[in-house]
């Protein structure tokens, strides 16, 4: 294991973070605030309680996973795609270092970024509305492997981009439509039941879902279902990642 | 003690079909300065991205200080540095944040007194804190150099190093490279500047359309392919030669007024002073002479242009 390495690149992309720290926290403060002063204070006061909590508590965890969604992916395709771009990553690719050791760094920065700010937006959202999280284990548990995984998947899009507006078009339209429609600030029964058998089909209902579960003790799906299923997202992206290091895909020559 | 470079049947096809390495093989001995010299396009940076880990090899084998480079990777390119030819830095990073990265990204702890001497001996040390991107282009590459020693290699490879450089940096380049060899580096550059091969280099391999079609030392290979010069500078010019003369192919040059004479310096007789005692007796006079020494540019565009 090339400790220094990792440390290195880990370093370098946390060090990227932080010069943009005033952006990258203040965006999405003022953004969650944004929502909570709309969805929450304007259009909740006039919805009864789902699930037995009031609507502001209710999409506090969607907006959290809505959030770690797009930031995991933004941060880590970017995170790659930025040194083939500029052909710094002829330096990576000579190191002594394997495949696994530059994603653990780069995939690494990502997610911890994403969980920086998914923490922060919980603080924000603790102003606004009374706040429990009965299984906290499981919370930071999704926390972690949505981060990770949406990185991963970041990381994967931003080897297949070959310019600046693939890297967009991914998270714009797919993963931007999947995380409004995926129970962000709704309950899945508030939805007609053929909309609720293809809302099965979206990814994203399981992680908003079983986070929920894990901030108010219920969910639409079993969190067992959703665990399972960010499980699975997680070995098929890490599949993709091995095989493109393996063949060298857009890496190498 | 094994090469610091071993190159096998070395073959590099890309997925457009054209094939930029077929079959080549090359070995490099510890602590020399070996110059690879090509035209553009002749497979050089293809060479050295496959050894680097940048490129994969189509077939061949690949050998560092007796190290296979895909299976013991970690091992060989601990021990390598690549300047490569084409500027490419992280434009918002300190000169001092980023050459301490290269050190880690190859393995190596923190060692604020090398990175020190090495921004010292690269005249960097006064732009630690800049950020690259406020750096001039020779700055820049000098930023490159130091990256590549960041890990204290001990196979060096310098891609076209002074291409597009100013005089004052390929001085100093050439310095700095005879002062790594000193400490026991090996050096490997690429370059289709002549002069910096012949000033360099102890060895000289040249390569064309994907095959090394010659290694010689750079002196025997001077000696091999050289043909001296002899130049005469007439008192009157003349318009064409005596009869006697044609045979021993002799030139008119600059209106008249030169004689050329080639000759080989192998040859068993360099045909001179025969030469010499025929203008005498048929009366023509010289002012001066001068012998010259073909460069390796000659040399070099005389074997590629055979090889076409």
């Amino acid at each position: 294991m090339n400790f220094h390495a990792v440390k290195a690149i880990y370093t370098f992309e946390m060090a990227r973070t932080f010069r943009t720290i005033m952006q990258s926290i203040i965006s999405p403060v003022v953004s969650t605030s944004l929502y909570f002063v709309v969805f929450g204070a304007a259009i909740g006061s006039r919805i009864e309680t789902i699930d037995g909590v009031s609507y502001g508590a209710f999409i506090v965890p969607g907006l959290i996973m809505m959030s770690l969604l797009t930031l995991s992916i933004s941060n880590a395709s970017f995170g790659i795609y930025f040194p083939k771009f500029t052909g710094t990553i002829y330096e990576v690719l000579s190191a002594p270092i394997s495949y696994f050791e530059i994603v653990l760094a780069y995939v690494g920065a990502a997610a911890t970024k994403s969980m920086m700010i998914g923490l922060v937006i919980l603080a924000t959202a603790a102003f606004f509305v009374d706040l429990q999280i009965q299984h906290p284990f499981m919370m930071v548990l999704f926390l972690v492997l949505t981060s990770v995984s949406f990185s991963l998947f970041g990381f994967i899009i931003g080897i297949w981009a070959d310019g600046f507006e693939k890297l967009q078009i991914i998270p714009l339209l797919i993963v931007m439509p999947l995380a409004f429609l995926g129970g962000t600030f709704y309950s899945l029964d508030m939805l007609p039941p053929v909309w609720q058998t293809i809302s099965l089909a979206n990814p994203v209902v399981y992680l908003v879902s079983g986070f929920r579960w894990s901030f108010i003790g219920t969910s639409d799906v079993s969190v067992w279902v959703s665990l399972a299923m960010t499980l699975f997202f997680l070995v098929i992206c890490l599949g993709i990642v091995s095989w493109m290091f393996r063949t060298g895909y857009r890496l190498k020559k | 003690m094994p090469p610091a470079l071993s190159i096998r049947n070395l073959t590099k096809t890309y997925a457009s079909g054209f094939t930029a390495l077929k079959g080549v093989d090359l070995d490099v001995q510890p602590g020399e300065i070996f110059a690879l010299l090509g035209p553009n396009g002749a497979g050089k940076t293809t060479l050295i991205g496959i050894v680097c880990g940048l490129v994969n090899a189509s077939d061949g084998v690949v050998h560092v200080h007796g190290d296979d480079i895909v299976v013991d990777y970690r091992k060989t390119r601990s021990i390598i540095g690549l300047v490569p030819q084409e500027v490419s830095l992280d434009a918002f990073e300190s000169v001092w944040a980023t050459v301490s990265y290269s050190r880690g990204l190859f393995g190596k702890g923190r060692n604020p007194a090398h990175v020190e001497g090495l921004l010292r001996a690269l005249s960097l040390w006064d732009k630690k804190d800049e950020k690259v991107i406020n750096l001039s282009g020779g700055m820049k590459r000098r930023v490159m150099i130091a990256k590549a020693l960041a890990h204290e290699p001990k196979l060096l490879f310098l891609d076209e190093p002074t291409a597009g450089v100013d005089v004052e940096l390929r001085r100093d380049m050439w310095e700095m490279v005879r002062g790594l060899r000193a400490t026991g580096v090996t050096i490997i550059l690429t370059t289709h500047y002549i002069e910096e091969a012949e000033e360099m280099a102890d060895r000289i391999g040249v390569i064309s359309k994907g095959e090394i079609i010659l290694v010689e030392d750079k002196a025997a290979l001077m000696q091999r392919f050289g043909k001296k010069k002899l130049e005469l500078e007439l008192v009157e010019p003349l318009s064409e030669l005596p009869a006697g003369l044609a045979a021993r192919g002799l030139e008119i040059t600059d209106a008249g007024r030169r004689l050329v004479y080639s000759y080989d310096t192998q040859g068993e007789r360099t045909g001179i002073t025969a030469l010499l005692a025929e203008l005498s007796s048929a009366g023509i006079r010289f002012r001066d002479l001068e012998t010259r020494q073909s460069s390796l540019e000659d040399i070099f565009v005389d074997l590629v242009r055979e090889r076409a």
